[in-house]
């Protein structure tokens, strides 16, 4: 766009003060609605049903996307990472009471690392689709270890664990409104990290290694680093989604609430919202979150005594399926890239070229 | 030691039981490059769509056959629908296509046959006959004959015919399988057809084992190790991998399993078969690519 030109218009003065407004404005705008505006205005339904699992999918799908969307490596088990996440926060609580929540959960979230570094080292030798093999491993490996040995649900038979109360710095955040809160937060912390991160060498460095390791490994770029560098960060972040989606979220989880489906929600809400964007991780947990409920409620008020409710969820599936398969030929690059089509096609409204 | 050769003879056909699946996953990978993770989705559909055309009183070799129909329209609609727009697409792409189609055919089956558990009777049974002082399941041995069956034409169709040529042609470069004239579309709906009938085999089979029931495509997650032990694109690796994993997997099961307090199967095969990889990181019959930077 030529700038000069058009601000001969009268309406583009307007524009041009929204452009030249500082970047930060709208993210403050958002944070003060976020943090300020919904705790007050908001209702249980709403911090319990959807913004709290969207913000810890928001969270997982981020730590998804740095590993398959920024560094190129499929990953089909997200929900370990988030098992290992959850119950090591668990123990962790459990087993050192003196140790205050939020230290818990990083220490879940490193735990979670160390598991996912452990199953990308095969990354260093095998490539494309034969890694699946490494995380599907992962995957299977870890619910069968939290069910067997239930040393780890301090020996609940079927693996349940239940959340510990959840005080961070003297305050009883165990309201839905404290739980969003807390999950806001500690979302907010690490999507600014991952933000910095990404922009940093590192981050450059893992997008050398997704758009080819061998060219990047000839440019000198340390691919071994870089590739479990990836796995143990975004495995962190599944750690800690997953150490979330149990307390803040379900209050109670057993292992198999880390299943396969898990991985694949994890999964699309990448694709969907756009591999390789920050944005895109929520902008595909807004989706996850919001079609099953759009979908009930649709089928509830048109469909009642149509369909029973059995067929509501095979249907409910084949539009989730057609949907994947809309995005990846009409947007491949997902929600995040319609947003921002959108946004320009907006800022050129209505002369457009 | 009997004890021993026969948990081995009941893993090794088990494990073509499991190759049956890979076989799909090969053909469709070896055709167009596409890792399909639909197949499970078809088998089960294939199984759903001829238990319930048997279940309105249809002979055995007419709903074989009307099923047979049913999967060539349902894969020339997913060659249409679904592939064609993503023609020269990344694979990763491709991939998360057949994760959707998966969500869409399993939906679609149970929406269309219902989700009960349906019983399937081949006329052949599940009873083991003794041979050599080892006994094995009639089914798993004429399973393994199937399977063997198909693996040898599906080897011949690749390796002697002009489609075979075609096929492998577009999978190694679709760009310039499509400028000397290939019909791109005609190949992977021909593929999609052929992967369909292997399903629809499996499904069979499996189904008369299983139960035909939602589970049934949960058997791609037994067929991945196969298929990535044997390599993406190897049809006699699809068999070697079954093999190797149904022997080991059984064996593992009865005599390493109770010292974990059993249930290792599920994550047992991956193990092995990540083992494989780091030694020969292309499965062992898979094609091995040249990297240049």
């Amino acid at each position: 766009m030529t700038g000069s030109s058009r601000s001969l218009t009268g309406g583009l003065s307007q524009r041009d003060s929204w452009r030249s407004m500082p970047r930060f404005v709208p993210w403050l705008a958002l944070a003060v609605v976020a943090f300020v505006v919904l705790p007050f205005v908001g209702n249980d339904y709403l911090f319990s049903a959807v913004l709290i699992p969207f913000l810890v999918l928001s969270l997982a799908g981020l730590g998804l996307n740095i590993l398959t969307g920024y560094t190129g490596q499929l990953s089909l088990g997200s929900a370990a990472f988030m098992a290992v996440g959850a119950f090591a926060t668990y123990n962790f609580q459990l087993r050192i009471p003196a140790l205050p929540l939020l230290v818990s959960v990083a220490l879940g979230g490193l735990s979670a690392s160390l598991v996912g570094v452990a199953f990308g080292l095969p990354s260093l030798r095998i490539k494309g689709f034969y890694l699946i093999v490494s995380t599907l491993a992962a995957q299977f490996f870890v619910e069968w270890v939290l069910t067997k040995f239930s040393w780890f649900s301090n020996d609940n038979s079927s693996g349940v664990i239940t959340a510990p109360r959840l005080v961070v710095l003297g305050q009883d955040l165990s309201s839905p409104a404290g739980r969003y809160l807390l999950t806001l937060a500690i979302v907010s912390v690490l999507t600014l990290v991952a933000f910095n991160l990404l922009h940093s060498q590192t981050g450059r460095n893992w997008m050398a290694v997704r758009d080819m390791d061998t060219a990047a490994r000839v440019l000198g770029i340390p691919i071994v680093r870089a590739k479990v560098q990836a796995f143990a960060v975004s495995s962190f972040y599944c750690g800690v989604a997953g150490a979330l989606w149990a307390f803040a979220y379900l209050g109670t989880v057993e292992p198999h609430g880390f299943d396969l489906d898990r991985s694949f929600q994890v999964l699309f809400i990448v694709i969907i919202g756009g591999l390789g964007s920050l944005s895109g991780a929520f902008w595909g947990a807004a989706f996850i979150v919001l079609l099953p409920i759009l979908l009930g409620n649709l089928a509830s008020t048109f469909l009642s005594g149509i369909i029973e409710p059995g067929h509501v969820e095979n249907l409910q599936k084949v539009v989730f399926g057609s949907l994947i398969i809309f995005f990846l030929i009409k947007e491949p690059e997902g929600i995040a890239r319609l947003v921002r089509s959108i946004r320009h096609r907006l800022s050129i409204w209505p002369l457009e070229h | 030691m009997q004890f021993f050769f026969e948990v081995l003879v009941g893993g090794l056909l088990a494990g073509l039981m499991y190759s049956l699946v890979a076989l799909g996953f090969v053909l469709i990978y070896k055709a167009s490059g596409v890792f399909n993770f639909a197949q499970g989705a078809m088998v089960l559909f294939a199984a759903l769509a001829f238990v319930t055309i048997v279940e309105h009183g249809v002979p055995f070799w007419a709903a074989l056959l009307g099923t047979l129909l049913i999967m060539l329209v349902l894969a020339v609609a997913i060659e249409r629908i679904a592939l064609r727009p993503l023609v020269n697409r990344p694979p990763m792409t491709l991939f998360m296509a057949t994760l959707g189609l998966s969500f869409v055919i399993e939906g679609l089956a149970q929406t269309l046959f219902g989700a009960q558990v349906h019983g399937l009777e081949l006329g052949i049974e599940d009873v083991p006959i003794t041979f050599a002082g080892v006994s094995a399941s009639k089914l798993d041995l004429f399973a393994a004959g199937t399977a063997g069956a198909l693996v040898l034409v599906l080897a011949l169709l690749f390796n002697r015919t002009r489609l075979g040529l075609a096929l492998r042609a577009v999978a190694d470069d679709p760009l310039a399988a499509l400028a000397i004239g290939v019909d791109l579309r005609r190949v992977w709906a021909v593929v999609w057809a052929v992967s369909g009938v292997v399903g629809l085999v499996a499904g069979l089979l499996w189904g008369a084992r299983l139960g035909v029931q939602f589970s049934l495509s949960l058997i791609v997650l037994k067929a991945l190790p196969v298929l990535i032990i044997g390599g993406l694109d190897s049809i006699a690796g699809t068999i070697v991998g079954g093999l190797l994993i149904g022997a080991t997997e059984k064996l593992a099961e009865v005599y390493i399993g109770p010292a974990f307090g059993g249930g290792i199967e599920n994550w047992f095969p991956y193990l092995l078969a990540l083992g494989f990889l780091l030694i020969k990181p292309s499965g062992l019959f898979g094609e091995v690519r040249v990297e240049r930077a």
